[in-house]
């Protein structure tokens, strides 16, 4: 490996919760200065955001950063882009560093495109005949075509997006810390973001990618570090830190899900989702779902008058949010009949689960007949956790990241 | 060290001013006559209620006190833009602050920068001004840059010191518009350092910008002799001034994007 562009060693930082954070009055501070003199901060005060981390990335690795919310992934970026500064432990980056918390940072309303690229760009740390070279490719890439002497207050969201990234994506800086841009914007600015990532990455540069998008961090990244409340948990290949994450992150799967609570609901009331049960081809609760196997879905619910011949739904989508089935009593062409008033129940029978492992959130819905109205809504209510097939053919692990579809086909040699 | 990260930083301190000094003339029907306007109609009120009304005396019967006031205006509307630009510098970057890495001095300086452009602008004026009361200065104005200088150094001191402190207290955000308030009537602007009782002179040279603004009135005006000690306690105080805040700052900027 060529020499390090990161070194970090027990890398800590510390914040202060409560009272003490943010804006804090001088009244306050001589208070508090004045009544309690030799008082240090209690601990519970105080939280480590990042605890004892110790790193090296070399120069032309492009390393992926996983971790749930609140981890410390941004605390990290910001330690080694000088935004803050440890606690405790050093840090030390070479060459000149670009970290993209935020595309467009700097930009303002009332300045034309041309003037918040030169603005940007010299935020990011770009010199100004730096960015006039690039200026005509940037444009370019950015999209935003003859809009550039226009005030950007007058861009829409995606413009804005795109101008920011495009000054990003000609900072050619020798370390770009990347955090969470695919966030925002489309799908096709995210696969942009995407392509030029990997461009960088390629052309021998350290970057080090903060995403939700496991997907993405695997196939940019050959490395992958995960962050579990502040402390490095694992550093390794991606497809194997990836598959740890994952492992912990979809575990904890009941075999029914209680709705009655459920906040997030639209409709006219006059039925509601009460309960969602994972059953198997017996009808006994399932509390591991893999993939192939026999899944019933019952959904309970309850009607507080009579509903006459409502349909029912149910949406399937990957945790990225990419719809993976949509199965609903109307296209199936079942007349559910009149339900109520009481409670009842529907099933959704599958045969074989043709997902692969992962995390799959489920919304369900009910619509009257006479308006297609929702009668009731429920956005992501429960989740549908697939683990991988214990009877794999030959034990080999089947992964999700190798696709949402479990295949229903067998590979064969033609006689 | 941190010096030479801010002159490498330089290109974006030229582009701040640059987007302060834009940012005010976009969507303004008056653009840059409001640098001019300002310390104009200042001068105008004072004219009349202090000159006319009141009789504040000029020191020198040969200059009216239009002239008299409005130099002093110049230097006296640049401080109290910079130093409320410069205090307010920090808390109103929070997002360039929490997301991006730059010599922070850079923001309250720029701030303090943009402000030396509207003073050249205003400063603009004196000339007819100057031609109409027939007034022609002397050799004495080849001080007035040192002048100028002194004034920078001092608002980018108390600039950073404030802005620092704004962060975490913002205390400062709302005593500001009310401390320069105060400060214009204990600093020489409405009226000459002479009317200050011999006894008392001490305590206003421990006000740097009144020898400040004593002796650009003293470089423009004919006939004034420069005082030379109230200038150099002036410059004291100032360098101890920029030095305190330069190291308040400094002690304080690994933090702020913590607690901003």
């Amino acid at each position: 490996m060529a020499r390090h562009s990161i070194v970090c060693e027990g890398l800590s930082k510390q914040y202060r919760i409560g009272a003490d954070r943010g804006e804090m009055m001088l009244r306050e501070a001589l208070v508090r200065a004045i009544t309690r003199p030799f008082r240090k901060p209690s601990e519970d005060e105080l939280i480590w955001a990042l605890r004892d981390v110790s790193l090296e990335v070399g120069e032309d690795e492009v390393v992926g950063v996983v971790g749930r919310n609140g981890a410390g992934k941004t605390t990290l970026l910001k330690l080694l882009s000088r935004i803050t500064y440890p606690t405790s432990g050093s840090v030390q980056v070479e060459g000149r560093v670009a970290s993209l918390v935020e595309v467009g940072t700097g930009f303002h309303n009332e300045l034309s495109g041309r003037e918040n690229v030169f603005l940007n760009g010299s935020i990011m740390g770009l010199k100004r005949r730096e960015i006039a070279a690039h200026f005509d490719a940037l444009v370019e890439f950015s999209g935003v075509g003859r809009f550039i002497d226009t005030p950007i207050k007058r861009y829409s969201t995606g413009m804005r997006l795109r101008l920011g990234f495009a000054v990003a994506a000609h900072l050619f800086p020798d370390v770009l810390l990347v955090d969470e841009v695919l966030a925002v914007g489309d799908a096709e600015f995210q696969q942009k973001c995407l392509d030029t990532l990997h461009d960088v990455g390629q052309s021998g540069r350290t970057v080090l990618f903060v995403s939700h998008n496991l997907e993405a961090v695997e196939s940019l990244c050959p490395r992958t570090i995960w962050i579990d409340r502040g402390r490095l948990r694992m550093d390794g290949p991606s497809r194997e830190v990836i598959a740890s994450y994952m492992e912990e992150t979809t575990t904890g799967h009941a075999a029914s899900v209680d709705l009655t609570e459920d906040a997030h609901r639209t409709g006219g009331r006059e039925a509601r989702f009460t309960r969602i049960e994972f059953l198997d081809a017996e009808g006994r609760p399932k509390d591991v779902v893999q993939s192939g196997d026999a899944l019933t879905l019952r959904l309970h619910y309850h009607a507080e008058r009579q509903v006459r011949q409502p349909y029912f739904g149910l949406i399937l989508s990957t945790e990225f949010g990419a719809l993976v089935a949509h199965p609903n009593s109307w296209t199936a062409g079942l007349e559910v009949g009149s339900l109520g008033p009481g409670d009842g129940s529907i099933d959704l029978v599958i045969d074989r689960l043709p997902l692969m492992p992962g995390a799959f959130p489920i919304t369900l819905w009910m619509n009257r007949h006479s308006d297609s109205q929702p009668i009731d809504h429920l956005d992501h209510c429960a989740v549908l956790t697939v683990k991988p097939p214990e009877r794999d053919l030959i034990g080999r692990i089947l992964e999700r990241r190798t696709g949402a579809v479990y295949l229903d086909s067998h590979w064969e040699i033609p006689a | 060290m941190h010096l030479r990260e801010i002159v490498r930083s330089r290109e974006l301190l030229y582009f701040l001013v640059w987007r302060d000094v834009k940012i005010r003339n976009k969507q303004t029907l008056l653009g840059v006559a409001w640098a001019v306007l300002q310390p104009l109609a200042t001068m105008l009120v004072f004219t009349v209620f202090f000159g006319n009304l009141a009789k504040i005396s000029t020191d020198d019967e040969a200059v009216p006190y239009a002239v008299f006031s409005y130099i002093a205006l110049l230097p006296w509307t640049f401080f109290a833009a910079a130093l409320t630009n410069a205090g307010n510098s920090l808390v109103t970057n929070t997002d360039l602050l929490t997301k991006v890495y730059f010599p922070r001095a850079i923001l309250p300086a720029s701030t303090v920068l943009a402000g030396l452009v509207d003073l050249a602008i205003a400063s603009v004026l004196l000339l007819p001004l100057l031609a109409f009361y027939g007034i022609t200065p002397d050799a004495t104005i080849l001080v007035l840059p040192l002048a100028v200088g002194l004034l920078v150094l001092l608002a980018l001191g108390l600039g950073m010191f404030l802005a620092a402190l704004n962060v975490a207290y913002r205390d400062v955000k709302y005593a500001l518009p009310f401390a320069v308030q105060l400060l214009l009537f204990v600093t020489p602007v409405i009226y000459p350092t002479t009317i200050i009782p011999e006894k008392f002179r001490y305590l206003m040279a421990l006000n740097p910008l009144g020898g400040i603004i004593e002796t650009c009135r003293a470089a423009v005006l004919p006939g004034r002799a420069i005082d030379w000690g109230q200038f150099g306690v002036a410059a004291a105080v100032t360098a101890v001034v920029f030095a305190a805040g330069a190291l308040y700052f400094h002690s304080t900027e690994r933090r702020f994007a913590d607690i901003v």
